[in-house]
């Protein structure tokens, strides 16, 4: 599935001023639309590539060429950590992309309480993040990347710290908001399952100095639904993936 | 921390004050030591009650110094703050010498700023906000400077400018520390007001509680002392827990150190 391509990264390379070389020739490239999952082992400087992605850390050589603006709001990042302003409340948290640009009233509004809603938040609007369950500020955080409609969403191992349940849960969301709005998605995460659930690709990342080992399109049917977690067919090709992050992580 | 119902957490210090108050006034009636020595508890009861509207009045000139000086160190100590958090280079060449002034004895220089201050309430003013500055200068820099790091870069991703990322993000994180230090300068004001006018013996045409103890204690007029030190310890508890209530009220909604208590 070619389609436009939203992200080029070419011969990218990033070796922090301590000397350690985090990423070493990295390629890739990601279509608009997408659900790319950047599957690897701790430490292999996924993170740092996600970073790279959103202009946050610069690169040590190669490109990295955005086909989308770089303009405040065109890209969403959500963290491991909710990484809310716990001062705020979920609305006011929401509202941050927004209250940065300059942009109040009631439309804005409008849209931080859809985004709310969408994450599943709604009856929460003016709670603070002490609150509220792990998963319901990870949402927080979700709805804020969403709110100003982002054309790229970069969500860094954004559930590896919840429980199991609340995690699944996050996935089937997570998914269904993606439909709804078709922004691209890059992935990182260390789970094999959870990126064969969620992703049109994946692109499996060596340990340190980290490149794409394999780059693998999931041709499992869409929509994922519960009942895909026990077909035979995504079993294969978790089968699959495993052994690919395997043989990614003894190089 | 404390599992104690709330009664037995108010009665049973109250029980230990009485019972001591009582061993006291026994011990000095049946010893029989001059009042001059160690007045009775009903001695320091009755001067309290006698020259309570005297002590009062000097009472206030002592507070008047105490709040102006808090309030200057919470003004002129979080902007201090402030410029620090601005500048690496700035705090770095002036915290040391913010830590000079801090640990040189109050005492030691009291002398020498009544000397340069002509008006004996900024005097001691300057003297009580030499003491109490500095717990909101250091607080409130750390506080500054402890933004969440993915917090920081989500502002730079919105493409925020430093006035925002210092608005909305460092000032709010800032200000739990900021109340702490706060606290802590509440105390250390009376202290150094206190200090200031034991150095500078009257306060100009008005006398302080801090002289009226030097002067009870010339006199040999014991009770009356311990009636001003009554006073004193008193003013000092009301501060606190006039700043532990507004920091209270101010982190209720989101501060761990507030939000606990609530959940209790």
């Amino acid at each position: 599935m070619e389609t436009v391509p939203i992200l080029e990264i070419r011969a990218l390379a990033k070796r922090f001023r301590q000397g350690v070389e985090a990423l070493s020739g990295v390629e890739l490239n990601v279509g608009r639309g997408e659900f790319l999952s950047i599957l690897g082992p701790s430490g292999c400087g996924k993170s740092t590539l996600l970073r790279i992605v959103a202009g946050l850390t610069a690169p040590s050589a190669g490109d990295c060429r955005l086909s989308v603006d770089r303009a405040p709001g065109r890209i969403g990042f959500v963290f491991q950590d909710a990484t809310l302003m716990p001062w705020s409340t979920v609305t006011g948290n929401v509202l941050l992309p927004f209250r940065i640009a300059g942009e109040r009233g009631a439309a804005v509004r409008a849209r931080a309480l859809a985004a709310v809603r969408a994450v599943g938040l709604g009856g929460f609007e003016d709670a603070y993040p002490h609150q509220l369950s792990g998963g319901m500020r990870m949402r927080v955080s979700i709805a804020r990347a969403l709110v100003t409609d982002p054309d790229l969403l970069l969500l860094d191992e954004p559930f590896a710290a919840l429980d199991e349940i609340t995690r699944l849960q996050l996935n089937d969301d997570l998914l269904r908001l993606w439909a709804e709005r078709r922004p691209t998605i890059i992935f990182v995460t260390h789970s094999v399952f959870e990126s064969v659930y969620l992703s049109t690709r994946i692109a499996v990342m060596t340990a340190r100095p980290g490149r794409i080992a394999v780059d693998v399109p999931i041709d499992l049917p869409q929509p994922r639904v519960r009942e895909t977690r026990v077909s035979a067919e995504y079993g294969a090709v978790c089968q699959t993936m495993s052994a690919h992050l395997a043989a990614a992580t003894a190089r | 921390m404390n599992d104690s119902p709330l009664w037995l957490r108010i009665i049973a210090p109250l029980a230990v004050g009485f019972a001591f108050l009582a061993l006291w006034e026994a011990a000095t009636r049946m010893s029989g030591v001059p009042v001059y020595i160690l007045p009775a508890p009903s001695d320091i009861a009755k001067s309290l009650w006698v020259d309570g509207p005297s002590l009062l009045g000097s009472l206030l000139v002592t507070l008047r110094i105490t709040l102006a000086a808090l309030a200057a160190a919470a003004i002129f100590g979080g902007l201090i703050a402030l410029v620090f958090s601005l500048s690496r280079i700035i705090e770095t060449s002036f915290f040391p010498y913010a830590v000079i002034l801090q640990v040189t004895p109050i005492v030691a220089i009291a002398p020498l700023i009544i000397i340069w201050i002509h008006t004996a309430f900024l005097a001691l003013l300057t003297c009580a906000w030499i003491v109490a500055f500095f717990p909101i200068v250091s607080n409130t820099t750390v506080g500054l400077n402890s933004a969440d790091r993915n917090l920081l870069a989500l502002f730079r991703l919105y493409g925020a400018s430093p006035a925002q990322v210092l608005w909305f993000l460092r000032i709010p994180t800032a200000l739990p520390y900021f109340l702490a230090g706060l606290r802590i300068s509440g105390g250390l004001a009376l202290i150094g007001a206190v200090v200031a006018e034991f150095v500078a013996g009257t306060g100009g045409t008005e006398t302080g509680l801090a002289y009226r103890i030097l002067e009870a204690g010339y006199r040999l007029m014991i009770p009356r002392l311990f009636a001003a030190l009554f006073l004193l310890s008193a003013t000092g508890i009301v501060i606190y827990l006039v700043l532990d209530l507004i920091s209270n009220q101010l982190l209720r909604r989101w501060h761990e150190s507030a939000t606990a208590r609530e959940e209790d």
